[in-house]
């Protein structure tokens, strides 16, 4: 039994197990042009329209950094709490394949840009820091299409030269569940940063994983198995559970586990034998002749950590500071940079006297309600922050009840309306005025004699059928809380 | 003008611009003189008509306030010359045409100098003999079946025997000095990061410097001064403020301070270099210069150091001929079939030999034996020569340990081939400028040159010190056009 409720632990017979997780994230590097040319990173053009002579390697080309992509790194390091290498070096690394056009990819071996750092997850059990070992930039490759043509491989270059940056944690990860938070973490402070647009569709960002298992409360680790190129939080996942599960059996069954590298088979949910740590590659890595060692100044770094905006963990804590939001909330709120840009603009608009529970509640709710239902990032919200501000207001200053707020948001939906303008245009105003319901009241007690006389009697259930029949009567306009006191006194 | 082609560039370039002779004039010259000289085998692609067609084109609206105006230029065939095929000397590129144009060549058009074909190299630079070429070895113009040297063995021919009034070269370890040497020419490395190497097919990226190649210093000093130009297309360039190298030439060396490095008397050097050395200290005094003795310690290791750091880099920079993108590419099973059968019978013997070199000393496990420790060896070697520059303004030795040798001679012997590039490997190991001038004749005749190293960026300094000890030496090459029937 662990005495932690999460605890993610594999149980045979009279062991149980801690799988040992790390990853190496490749993130793509927002950026115009690509890490050593000029040419467009754009998604989904042409095959091979997006190609330089730098990245199709033709002789005698030589590649010249993007500041703007070393920016990018440097910015990513400063939100991963890491330390900035004042010097990096650009090594190549050696092998041969179709779509990697220099026979080499150029990437950081012994220096990389950024160090040691770590990212705090927010677990449910409590917070918990994951250690970063490094981050360093690197190009991608091309890409091989294999499906076209029975005996031919096709390559696109587009993707060849584009910015990656290769982010690697420390073996901190002891989860499936920690790692999805870990990976949305890091997209969520990428996304802030602006520096990785965390696309995993687009490939934008993928894993290498890491997974060792060993007896729960053992010190050493375990040997481990990479598992190459996972391209969704939900197949990491799966493939951690089968490899965990994998490498605990083959111990239990008195094996070894080999280190080598694995692919996950996504339609078969397991991971695969791809290359043995005797077939690993010999990657004969040297500085690359073609570059000068990358030196950065105080100045440099210092001009960017300037300029980076408030990042996650800080917008939390002072939304629980300024706003008296439960962490629950803070986190949901903070965890998408668009979400938050969102509740803050609702926040803005709703003026002084606001009110932020109820803003929050409308959010969290009935607006995420919407955005899961047809499946729209906040980004693209068919209400605005502003109109849904006023709505709030609305409802907060008695102009209209929750219930029929709810309706009001409905018709907003169509084109963005203006709140106001719907209730004015469909007479959706309150009722608050005692003198007319006070005479809507008198009519309908007229009319049922017989139920006031049973109510008189002791029958106090029929209170709540003279309530619908009077909000029946206003066409749910009219104010409950009046309603109720009126009521009260004719009965 | 029946002795167009005996002329020197300074000559031509001052009869175009009084207008005693027109390009269209000069450029029939060379192109007859050249087609004349096949058995040189200079040329690996020549480019006479549309040579012919420029040459009309300039003389229609001559600008003459350029510094090779109208002057027609062959250039080592590495480097990229646009809708011009470029093929290092290889069959890997034998039929490779680039869309661009080398940064250095682009200059000398730049400056009005017209294109008249690709000279012949050994194959991707690798060779000091021309005969690793996939296209033949060159001949020298001295004798026939003798080495023109190598890499630049084309230019160096192409300019001896006047197919050219100048040219280019790129030097990794020797490849201007040594075939200048060969040939009783002049060539300039320049300090590393002086020429750009956009465009330039790459052997050893960390070494390779393209430079001028001439019948004398003053041609070598304008061409220099036309290719050598800050490039921020290679991150290796640097942005220095370069001389008017041509204007600022100077005999006026009076006390100079020359080094004579003690560990270049190495062993076995034959007594015509050592007496062609001793007369060039002699006359280096004679120009007013101070001769003073140094030691550059770690001399012996620049050989070995260099066996390792040029494979290495060329093992990965020649990896993009698989194949796949441009060039020549065998029928393969599968990939890695039509991999190993591309670069099998793509690339020749020498180039495969420094390939399996290279890759041996980055193999993990020996990466540290072999590729750092001849990184921290390089390191040595450039504090010796900072050492030196303390002391001394220059140095002067021998440009190669013997004169031109016979064709075949040293070719299944890569160790005593290795061996000529003896004192120009470490200049190149220590980035810094070098320039070999002719200065007298081996017993059978062949020519035998001069090296004099400058500091970084010290070209104009060398170019001075070889101008003026050129005037001294008064060398005379024995050009009998015995290739000519």
């Amino acid at each position: 039994m662990s005495k932690n409720k999460s605890e993610y632990l594999i149980s045979r017979k009279d062991n149980q197990y801690e799988v040992i997780i790390g990853l190496e994230v490749h993130a793509q590097v927002t950026s115009e042009s690509k890490l050593f040319s000029t040419s467009s990173t754009k998604f989904g053009a042409e095959p091979n329209t997006q190609v330089s002579l730098v990245d199709a390697a033709f002789p005698g080309m030589l590649p010249v950094i993007n500041e703007f992509c070393v920016k990018q790194a440097i910015k990513t390091g400063i939100g991963l709490n890491a330390k900035i290498n004042k010097r990096s070096v650009f090594d190549r690394k050696n092998y041969f394949y179709a779509d990697l056009p220099q026979g080499y990819q150029i990437s950081q071996f012994k220096d990389p840009i950024v160090g040691e750092g770590n990212v705090i997850l927010d677990m449910p059990e409590g917070q918990k820091k994951v250690g970063i070992e490094r981050l360093h930039l690197e190009q991608d490759a091309g890409k091989s299409i294999h499906d076209l043509d029975p005996q031919n491989t096709f390559v696109d270059l587009n993707r060849s030269g584009v910015a990656l940056m290769e982010i690697v944690s420390k073996p901190d990860l002891r989860s499936p569940e920690e790692v999805s938070v870990y990976i949305k973490k890091l997209r969520s402070i990428m996304r802030y940063l602006g520096t990785c647009d965390g696309n995993m569709q687009e490939g934008s960002l993928r894993a290498d994983v890491n997974v060792s298992v060993r007896i729960k409360g053992s010190k050493d680790l375990g040997t481990r198995c990479e598992i190459k190129n996972v391209n969704s939080i939900k197949f990491m996942q799966m493939a951690i559970e089968y490899e965990a599960n994998r490498q605990v059996d083959l111990i239990e069954e008195g094996n070894s586990i080999d280190q080598e590298t694995r692919l996950f088979d996504t339609k078969k949910n397991e991971t695969r034998s791809m290359r043995s740590k005797e077939d690993a590659h010999d990657y004969r890595y040297f500085p690359d002749p073609d570059l000068l060692p990358l030196e950065v100044s105080d100045e440099f770094i210092n001009k960017l950590k300037s300029d980076i905006p408030e990042l996650p963990d800080d917008k939390k804590t002072r939304f629980i500071d300024e706003f008296k939001l439960s962490p629950y909330e803070a986190n949901i709120l903070v965890s998408d940079i668009d979400t938050a840009k969102y509740f803050e603009e609702v926040v803005a608009k709703m003026g002084k006297n606001k009110d932020i529970k109820l803003a929050v509640n409308w959010i969290i709710g009935e607006l995420f309600a919407i955005l899961n239902s047809k499946n729209l990032e906040i980004s693209k919200s068919p209400i605005s922050a502003k109109n849904l501000a006023i709505l709030i207001n609305l409802i907060k200053n008695g102009t209209i009840s929750g219930k029929i707020a709810k309706t009001v948001f409905e018709l907003m939906m169509d084109g963005n309306k203006d709140p106001q303008k719907i209730v004015e245009e469909k007479g959706l105003k309150q009722q608050s005025d005692p003198r007319a319901l006070e005479a809507l009241i008198d009519k309908i007690i007229n009319d049922n004699r017989e139920k006031a006389v049973e109510y008189k009697q002791g029958k106090e259930k029929l209170f709540g059928f003279f309530v619908g029949q009077a909000m029946k009567a206003s066409g749910g306009k009219a104010n409950p809380q009046l309603i109720n006191e009126i009521l009260k006194k004719k009965l | 003008m029946s002795d167009i082609t005996k002329q020197s560039l300074s000559e031509l370039v001052k009869n175009i611009k009084n207008k005693k002779v027109s390009s269209e004039e000069i450029t029939k010259e060379f192109v007859n003189r050249s087609e004349k000289s096949k058995e040189l085998n200079a040329y690996i692609t020549e480019d006479y008509s549309s040579a012919l067609d420029k040459a009309k084109k300039f003389d229609q609206k001559p600008n003459l306030d350029l510094k090779l105006p109208g002057i027609p230029i062959a250039v080592k065939d590495l480097f990229c010359t646009k809708d011009i095929r470029t093929t290092a000397g290889s069959k890997i590129l034998h039929n490779f045409v680039p869309t661009y144009e080398s940064t250095v060549t682009q200059n000398i058009w730049n400056e009005g100098a017209i294109l008249l074909g690709k000279l012949n190299c050994d194959e991707f630079a690798m060779g000091s003999s021309n005969e690793t070429s996939f296209f033949g070895n060159a001949q020298n113009p001295i004798d026939k079946n003798l080495v023109p040297g190598g890499s630049s063995g084309g230019s160096a021919s192409a300019v001896a025997g006047q197919l050219t009034p100048i040219t280019i070269g790129t030097d990794t370890g020797g490849s201007i000095r040594q075939p200048a040497s060969f040939t009783g020419t002049v060539g300039l490395k320049p300090t590393y990061g002086s020429c750009s190497r956009y465009g330039i097919v790459a052997f050893a990226s960390s070494l390779d410097q393209a430079g001028p190649m001439a019948q004398n210093v003053k041609d070598c000093a304008l061409l220099q001064e036309v290719i050598s130009t800050y490039d921020p297309k290679d991150s290796t360039s640097i942005n220095f403020k370069r001389n008017a190298y041509s204007k600022e030439l100077t005999n006026n060396i009076k006390g100079k301070k020359i080094g004579i490095p003690k560990e270049y008397r190495v062993e076995g050097m034959p007594k015509e270099i050592e007496d062609l050395w001793q007369k060039g200290i002699n006359y280096a005094k004679d120009c007013g210069a101070e001769i003073i003795d140094i030691s550059l310690p770690h001399t012996s290791y620049a050989l070995p150091t260099y066996y390792i750091v040029a494979p290495a880099e060329a093992s990965s920079n020649l990896a993009r001929y698989d194949g796949v993108k441009y060039g020549f590419r065998a029928k393969g099973e599968n990939l890695i079939d039509m991999y190993e059968k591309t670069r099998s019978e793509g690339f020749g013997a020498e180039v495969q030999r420094r390939i399996m070199i290279g890759t041996y000393v980055l193999s993990s496990g020996y990466y540290d034996a072999y590729y750092l420790k001849a990184q921290k060896v390089r390191k040595l070697i450039k504090n010796d020569f900072d050492e030196a520059y303390k002391k001394v303004d220059a140095i002067l030795t021998p440009s190669t340990p013997s004169a031109a040798f016979k064709i075949g001679e040293k070719k299944d012997d890569p160790v005593s081939m290795y061996l000529n590039d003896i004192f120009t490997v470490p200049v190149n190991l220590a980035g810094l400028p070098g320039i070999s001038i002719p200065a007298g004749h081996d017993s059978k005749g062949y020519p035998l040159g001069l090296q004099i190293i400058g500091k970084a960026f010290d070209e104009q300094n060398i170019l001075n010190i070889a101008y003026a000890m050129e005037e001294k030496i008064d060398f005379k090459n024995k050009i009998t056009d015995w290739w000519i029937k």
